[in-house]
């Protein structure tokens, strides 16, 4: 995968579009079983990132993973800063320059290790995790840009039913189920956007 | 100072304040003492950097001990720590602790000289 300037900057607009467009549902998926700031505090970040253009775009494809997770980290405040953040830090930490597939998959594998540390969580607890890790298994597994975004789409409704163990939602225990995590919902759509703008053309 | 400095971190600026103005009141100028709170455009929440200045504010040689309201404040505390200085990122520990209760009984070890491992001990304890 060889991602020019133009290709990084229209990763960058997607991702930030992706989420910033969804602002009121994902605040209205957090006033439901959280504190209602998740829509409004992800806003807040992915504009920082926004900001950040056309310098962003400039940098190598891991320096600017990294320098997104840093805005992230710092902008977005409440614990998705450092979740999503951390995500995209390790991301650009662990990709060579022009990754293959299978770098892709060790690197999202780390990325993901590190969010698990950063929430001391698991899949199965309500968490962005329940969508990372089901779609990493079907990146790891060979699936296409298509197959990918419909296992994100699919694993965020699949949070609906789930009790949250960790984050504000565990303190109403059985009355968080019934309502879609929103931080699942979050990572959905980025990983929706970053499909959909790279079109997978990852080598096998 | 060398006696353990005290961090307090809320969702609301104004616990966080309020929460130092009774370790003050408990312990006067013996602690180094520092609160913050908020998100970065003034509402409810934390953020990485005012923690990173708060614990630059309350240094203190012996180290630093950061008690936190919910999630997202132990979260972005963690993460602050982490991004520290090598030499410092040992120093500084988040209790698990009621933060206004914690505060008060930390800030009360500190000012007698107990180390960092005590301090958040005792801040733990207390309510365990």
């Amino acid at each position: 995968m060889s991602l020019d300037r133009v290709a990084r900057e229209r990763l960058v607009r997607a991702l930030a579009g992706s989420v910033i467009e969804h602002a009121d549902e994902l605040t209205s998926l957090d006033q439901a079983i959280g504190d209602g700031d998740h829509g409004l505090n992800m806003k807040r970040g992915f504009e920082a990132v926004l900001a950040a253009l056309p310098g962003l775009a400039d940098k190598s494809l891991p320096e600017m993973l990294k320098a997104i997770g840093m805005t992230l980290v710092m902008k977005v405040g409440g614990a998705s800063g450092p979740l999503v953040g951390t995500f995209f830090m390790e991301l650009g930490k662990a990709l060579p320059e022009q990754p293959s597939r299978s770098d892709l998959v060790a690197a999202t594998e780390k990325a993901i290790e590190a969010v698990k540390a950063r929430g001391r969580s698991e899949a199965g607890q309500k968490t962005l995790l329940d969508v990372l890790v089901p779609v990493h298994a079907v990146l790891a597994g060979g699936g296409d840009a298509k197959a990918i975004a419909a296992e994100a789409a699919q694993a965020a409704d699949r949070t609906t039913p789930m009790q949250a163990i960790r984050g504000r939602a565990s303190f109403l225990g059985e009355r968080s189920i019934g309502h879609m995590d929103p931080g699942s919902r979050s990572a959905s759509l980025l990983i929706g956007a970053a499909v959909e703008t790279l079109e997978f053309e990852v080598n096998p | 100072m060398s006696n353990v400095g005290i961090v307090i971190v809320s969702h609301s600026p104004k616990i966080a304040e309020g929460a130092a103005d009774m370790v003050r009141q408990m312990v006067g100028d013996a602690v180094p003492l520092a609160w913050t709170g908020g998100d970065v455009d003034g509402g409810l929440g934390t953020n990485v950097s005012g923690i990173l200045e708060a614990i630059e504010t309350a240094w203190s040689p012996a180290g630093v001990a950061i008690l936190v309201d919910l999630g997202g404040a132990e979260t972005n505390s963690e993460m602050a720590v982490e991004m520290l200085p090598e030499d410092r990122r040992a120093r500084v520990l988040v209790c698990n602790a009621p933060v206004v209760e914690g505060a008060v009984i930390a800030a009360t070890e500190s000012s007698g000289g107990s180390s960092l491992a005590a301090v958040k001990r005792s801040a733990e304890e207390f309510y365990a």
